[in-house]
């Protein structure tokens, strides 16, 4: 398996804010390859005087979506290639960028359920892929996805995620808030810990594919907590994503 | 596009000119240490871990985690390179060689790769003459500390020649082989080989 990724000028088609720090860059792909939910594409940047910066990130869409890609982008205070896209990208501009890269946190309908989702953050991204796909898949795999956010205006995805939650295919939506709740929130309001990820689990049964995504802290304790309530290691895949904090 | 594509209106934050130098081609210097696993972090206690040097080796050997403590220790400041685009400088480390650890087994002259296999069923593949001459050893401490485990602890293989997916984290032993194997992460799109200098990060780079 010979397979030479090159550079390609995208074509930035939209940029659609989902927070305030938050934004989804459509771009346009010469050279469009299928991708497999979960994977990522490289962004490098070049300065006049041949100056370079790169970063990966993931992919939000649907592999059905053929042509272009999503990459959905949270702006960190001192990034250097995301301040950018925030800040200066305009529709209409071009980037460079390869991709899709990845092997391991994906996954396709083909591989069944049921599905157990865990985000942090901006770490949903990846996750909402494997949503999306499913959803344009047709499949009613079980499906959870349990989403840490700081504050409801924090979360991504929002409207899309309880439309496909309402559409009765099997998806549900679990949100845990852990720093300001929406008013009269009576659902999770806490760091993700044991017995919230055993009841969110317990559903699902004893093994559910499992992906992860977001900060380091979430991913280890999602991760641990998991298998100390029984689900196999080997069922578990982890992806760190979001700021590198420390 | 006979010239070079350049970003509309990027700069970029530019590092101190010293260190220009030691920071590869698409790499930035974080001053964290981002923590990056494919799956949940194994946990073997001291008492059950042992490190195994097998394959093409005229003496296979297995040392507990106190028999392998009394090796010849040293201290490295290496600098690390993530595939993931992270750089960090001048890491400080104390472990054995590769080295030290390769005279008590009497390489077969055969022996041109080398598997290293860890708990949790990592594996990454490594050339033999990329880890000798001082180039690899397995750490254990790390800043001063024990090697915490979402780093890889309790030990860890360090390569900093090559991107630090084949620095195999909760490392349990080395094999030596005639023929290449590809690892984890080489049999999933990353290079086989993995420089950083040359930009090997992904199959055909």
């Amino acid at each position: 398996m010979k397979q030479l990724l090159e550079w390609q000028i995208a074509t930035v088609k939209s940029i659609k804010p989902e927070t305030p720090k938050v934004k989804t860059f459509t771009v346009s792909l010469p050279n469009w390859l299928p991708h497999r939910a979960g994977q990522h594409y490289d962004v490098r940047l070049t300065a006049p005087d041949g100056y370079q910066a790169q970063r990966s990130y993931s992919i939000a869409s649907e592999p059905e979506r053929s042509g272009e890609v999503d990459l959905t982008v949270e702006r960190l205070e001192d990034g250097e290639v995301s301040s950018y896209m925030h800040d200066v990208l305009i529709p209409g501009d071009q980037i460079e960028v390869r991709g899709p890269i990845g092997g391991y946190f994906v996954w396709d309908a083909g591989m069944g359920g049921p599905l157990l989702l865990i985000a942090g953050g901006s770490g949903v991204v990846p996750l909402m892929a494997m949503i999306r796909h499913r959803a344009s898949a047709g499949s009613s795999i079980s499906t959870r996805l349990l989403y840490s956010s700081r504050t409801p205006e924090d979360v991504i995805y929002f409207e899309e995620l309880d439309e496909l939650r309402k559409d009765g295919r099997g998806l549900e939506i679990v949100h845990t808030f852990t720093r300001a709740q929406p008013p009269g929130w009576t659902g999770y309001a806490m760091r993700i810990d044991q017995a919230m990820l055993s009841e969110v689990v317990r559903p699902l049964g004893k093994a559910p594919q499992t992906f992860i995504c977001g900060p380091t802290l979430l991913v280890e304790a999602a991760a641990n907590g998991l298998v100390q309530i029984g689900v196999k290691p080997s069922q578990i895949r982890t992806e760190r994503f979001g700021p590198t904090g420390t | 596009m006979a010239d070079r594509f350049i970003s509309r209106g990027f700069i970029g934050k530019r590092r101190e000119p010293e260190a220009a130098n030691r920071v590869p081609p698409g790499q930035h210097v974080v001053s964290d240490f981002p923590v990056l696993s494919a799956g949940p972090t194994p946990r073997t206690s001291l008492d059950r871990w042992s490190f195994t040097i097998e394959g093409l080796v005229r003496k296979p050997t297995k040392w507990t985690w106190e028999e392998f403590l009394k090796l010849p220790t040293q201290t490295f400041v290496v600098d690390i390179h993530c595939v993931t685009k992270w750089t960090k400088l001048d890491t400080r480390w104390e472990g054995v060689s590769v080295d030290t650890l390769f005279e008590h087994v009497e390489l077969d002259r055969k022996a041109m790769y080398v598997t290293a296999f860890c708990d949790g069923g990592y594996t990454t593949n490594v050339p033999l003459p990329d880890i000798i001459n001082g180039q690899a050893f397995v750490g254990y401490n790390y800043d001063g500390n024990s090697l915490a485990p979402e780093h890889g602890g309790p030990a860890r293989l360090v390569v900093p020649n090559l991107y630090f997916w084949k620095s195999a984290k909760w490392v349990r032993g080395l094999r030596l082989m005639e023929k290449d194997r590809s690892g984890f992460w080489e049999s999933l799109g990353y290079n086989n080989h993995g420089d950083p200098w040359k930009e090997e990060r992904y199959t055909g780079d």
